[in-house]
């Protein structure tokens, strides 16, 4: 009898902790931002919604925030897809070297590469504007990088890999016996591209798509350093002024979680067309399997499509990269790159003279991995509940823990600030603690996709087979379940902990005067015109990038060799 | 050692009922076959005895222990069922080495170290996997894995060991080598075994009984092997434990016919079963083995359609009346007794092994997997 309780008890206690978990960290957030903006004095009140939206300023940042998820979702597309297709289906050379090349942009955060070609473009003192308007005597800039083309162009550089890794997949996979048979059947090559390749891929076309416009939609870095200086304001960059310029005035709370809700909205819009999508290309025919496919032979093209191949990476991964090693370096932003105008006494005072950039080191290291730390454990309790555990009420957990997919990092900001900010009896505001919240509730989706795919791969009489052993539930996971899923749990680890480090649009809006991120650090540096230490922070943090990026190698490599 | 008894067991999943009140007793001791075809629920029985699942209503008892009955609140977890179990993909933990594989039932037991060594590599030398203790699994090949599943499972000396399947994943060689090291097994330990599993030569083979049970899960019969192959207790029953032929007859003018045809069938029927021949309810049924052919031709003859040479064997299909019969005659026997016949050629039949069985029977038999 007492046996029957306590066993039964384990499920039941597993999943109400993690049910409790993802209500504290996300559901309340999301519900405490719907009822701001919907209720006033506890009546529903929509006449205020409608007000705050026709607003010229708020019903401009929605207009903006369309315009670049559209811009930057069909420029990726086409490009995504066109290199996809030039390294899948045709005979170019170094094939495997530039697919790797393709996936950099991914490495890159698109704020500092907004920096960088802000450096570079900018209609003044860009050098690339200079350069040009020096060698063919221009009058004025030929670019503004300042503007909704510009913040396009740039989100794009960065975004298109979502694209280009669904469809390059989906190429691969394809089987190739589709259009060997429509080619016995006589049709030309491009008639098979346009009438069967193309349709076959369009649910990856569509789902990489999808997950553009989703990120660029509630996207802050690139808009707010190319947009903000010159009045152009997308959602996340209107709540963040809107925040900052009243100081958390009730009126900028209830603005901020109106546009908020437009955000979860169309999150939740774009998540729900892509899984309908991914399902409605289920029956395409995809097989598992990677098979050889008919590769085009470009024949006169292959050296031009390599040439442009690789200048397009040099000039949207490598030049803003060295143009940030260089600008920090420098001893003044403006100065010429001579020898003696450069040192790197800068890396050295912004890694241990300068205060306020050692914190912010500091800060990101601690809180990104104290997140990744408890995210990856939490991530790994709720996969287990979800995909090994017969629990009755386990429906509930399944639909939180779709939750944190589809809630944008600014919306999770402002739900933080309105759950711990006093109104319960906890007040974290101007914490760490905030932001590690914040980091749980936004990184959660990471995790729980990692280990439910590794929990997925541990069949269930491994486990039982334990039982049977004599091993009691908790020994059966402890020695059986972890050690298999570990490597799942790493991954899980790793893919919190390095883009935690580096994040800016959550951070942004919770940071207090002790707990700036590196993100916020530079973003702030930049904004108070301190571009050479802006850049000289922003090349630290790419060193971490890159240096997390072969850890993480290293690791899933070793775990390969071991089994 | 111990007994297993299930009183009244019943498990469904949503409506769908898979086990319906299923009553048994498994004998201390013996090497008890669960057979049926895939869908029936017998994993389902396997899974609620070691605790993997636990019955909507009824008792289940191993040994002098109550182990599920929801009636009274009781479930015992499977690690306190002193149960050991191999599992149909084996189940190695390929995290750990042979050796820590099959001596981890002992540590979780905290069994001395020096004592703990010494049966693993007892239990080692059992299953023959002398000198791959330092292995990972993936270094081994499905028999050598199959063989650490069962040394895992023996290992901590369990009351009942539960087969799922165990033999399906290897190929026919290595399979009819592990069936026969299995019985050893039991022979050695003593061990009650419960075996499930869809394959009749396997169970014929291993089983000291076996219960076949058809796909709504219902157990037809229980028996020993031969009894069950010899003697069994309706079509189903007959028609699972292989290839099989069935005869609808007509009772015409003092005769038995193949129904709907002039073929007469001749045997030696009792008033009850003319009885039932006459009301339509009576089916004969063969084994291909028990058809006679010769060349003689009457008025129970019938026409080769095919002849498929099978090595050892020669498989004939044939004609008659209204229906298909299947012959196998051995080559040898052929060529020294009779003759080996072609198609088109006619063809005298006689069934020496006759069994009968009731119509109705007949409609869920020819749902029946092979």
């Amino acid at each position: 009898m007492i046996r029957h309780l306590k066993s039964m008890g384990i499920a039941e206690i597993l999943l109400a902790l993690s049910v409790l978990v993802l209500v504290v960290v996300v559901a309340i957030p999301v519900l405490l931002i719907l009822g701001t903006a919907f209720f006033v004095d506890g009546h529903f009140n929509i006449k205020d919604v409608v007000q705050v939206l026709s607003e010229p300023d708020t019903y401009e940042a929605l207009k903006n925030s369309l315009v670049i998820a559209a811009g930057v979702t069909v420029f990726s597309t086409i490009i995504g897809v066109f290199f996809a297709w030039l390294v899948s289906r045709t005979d170019l050379p170094f094939k495997g070297t530039m697919k790797l090349l393709f996936l950099i942009p991914f490495m890159l955060p698109s704020f500092i590469g907004a920096l960088a070609w802000k450096m570079l473009l900018s209609p003044r003192s860009g050098y690339v504007t200079k350069l040009l308007m020096s060698s063919f005597g221009l009058e004025s800039a030929p670019f503004n990088i300042y503007s909704l083309a510009g913040i396009i162009a740039v989100e794009t550089m960065y975004l298109f890999p979502f694209v280009f890794i669904q469809v390059s997949g989906a190429l691969e996979r394809m089987d190739p016996t589709l259009e060997e048979s429509a080619r016995i059947s006589g049709a030309g090559l491009f008639t098979i591209t346009r009438r069967i390749t193309l349709p076959l891929m369009m649910p990856s076309i569509g789902a990489g798509a999808l997950l553009v416009a989703l990120y660029s939609l509630a996207h802050f870095g690139v808009p707010a350093i190319l947009g903000s200086e010159v009045g152009i304001y997308n959602i996340p960059t209107k709540i963040y002024e809107r925040i900052y310029q009243s100081g958390g005035s009730f009126s900028a709370i209830r603005t901020a979680t109106i546009l908020s809700t437009i955000l979860v909205v169309s999150a939740g819009v774009i998540l729900y067309l892509q899984s309908f999508i991914l399902k409605a290309g289920r029956f395409q025919v995809i097989s598992g399997k990677s098979m050889r496919p008919v590769l085009l032979k470009l024949r006169g093209m292959k050296i031009p499509l390599l040439i442009f191949s690789i200048i397009y990476i040099a000039i949207t991964v490598l030049l803003p990269t060295v143009t940030i090693f260089m600008v920090g370096t420098l001893k003044t932003y403006g100065i010429e790159f001579t020898a003696a105008n450069m040192t790197l006494d800068n890396v050295k005072y912004i890694l241990f003279d300068w205060k306020m950039t050692r914190d912010a080191i500091w800060n990101s290291f601690y809180i990104s991995l104290a997140a990744a730390f408890v995210t990856m454990l939490v991530g790994t309790l709720i996969s287990y509940v979800i995909v090994k555990m017969k629990v009755r009420g386990k429906f509930l957990l399944e639909f939180l823990g779709v939750l944190p997919f589809s809630v944008p990092g600014t919306v999770i900001a402002l739900g933080v600030i309105l759950m711990w900010s006093g109104r319960f009896g906890v007040n974290l505001y101007n914490t760490a603690w905030i932001i590690l919240v914040a980091y749980i509730a936004r990184y959660m989706a990471f995790s729980l996709k990692s280990n439910s795919a590794a929990l997925e791969q541990v069949h269930d009489s491994l486990e039982e087979a334990a039982r049977a052993c004599g091993a009691t539930h908790w020994q059966a996971l402890k020695d059986i379940v972890i050690p298999l899923i570990k490597p799942g749990m790493v991954a899980a680890f790793f893919l919190i902990f390095l883009p935690a480090l580096r994040e800016l649009t959550t951070s942004v809006l919770l940071y207090g005067p002790k707990t700036r991120t590196i993100g916020v650090a530079i973003y702030a540096l930049n904004e108070d015109g301190e571009t050479v230490y802006a850049a000289t922070l922003a090349s630290v943090a790419l060193v971490i990038i890159v240096v997390g990026q072969l850890v993480i190698k290293r690791v899933t490599r070793s775990k390969l060799e071991g089994e | 050692m111990a007994s297993v008894r299930l009183e009244k067991v019943c498990k469904a999943y949503g409506k769908h009922a898979v086990v319906h009140d299923l009553s048994m007793t498994i004998q201390d001791g013996e090497c008890f076959t669960f057979l049926g075809p895939s869908g029936c629920g017998k994993t389902v029985v396997l899974r609620m005895i070691a605790g993997f699942e636990q019955p909507d209503s009824g008792e289940i008892w191993i040994g002098d222990t109550l182990v599920s009955s929801p009636a009274r609140g009781v479930f015992l977890p499977p690690e306190k069922r002193r149960i050991g179990i191999v599992f149909q993909d084996y189940a190695v933990w390929p995290h750990k080495t042979v050796a820590e594989n099959i001596i981890y039932p002992l540590t979780i037991q905290k069994v001395a170290r020096t004592e703990a060594a010494e049966r693993t590599s007892k239990t080692v030398a059992m299953v023959g996997l002398e000198g791959l203790g330092d292995r990972l699994p993936f270094q081994l090949s499905g028999g050598q894995q199959q063989r650490v599943a069962l040394a895992r499972a023996l290992i901590s000396r369990p009351q009942i060991m539960l087969l799922d399947e165990p033999l399906s994943n290897l190929d026919a060689n290595l399979r009819e080598e592990m069936r026969f090291e299995i019985k050893e097994l039991q022979k050695n330990t003593g061990v009650t075994i419960l075996y499930v599993t869809h394959d009749q030569e396997v169970a014929l083979a291993i089983s000291d009984r076996v219960a076949v049970m058809d796909e709504s899960g219902v157990v037809r019969q229980v028996g020993a092997p031969d009894d069950i192959y010899e003697k069994p207790a309706d079509s189903f029953v007959f028609k699972f434990m292989g290839v099989s032929n069935f005869i609808p007859l007509e009772w015409r003018s003092g005769n038995v016919f193949v129904k709907g045809s002039d073929s007469v069938l001749n045997c030696p029927l009792d008033a009850e079963q003319i009885e039932a021949v006459r009301s339509g309810t009576l089916v004969a049924g063969c084994r291909p083995h028990d058809v006679e052919l010769s060349a003689e031709v009457s008025d129970n003859s019938g026409v080769v359609r095919r002849a498929v040479y099978l090595g050892s064997i020669i498989d004939y299909r044939i004609s008659f009346g209204t229906v298909e019969i299947r012959a196998q005659k051995e080559i040898f026997e052929a060529l020294t007794k009779s003759r080996i016949f072609r198609e088109g050629e006619t063809v005298g039949l006689r069934f020496l092994d006759l069994k009968w069985f009731r119509e109705e029977d007949l409609a869920v038999a020819a749902g029946a997997a092979q």
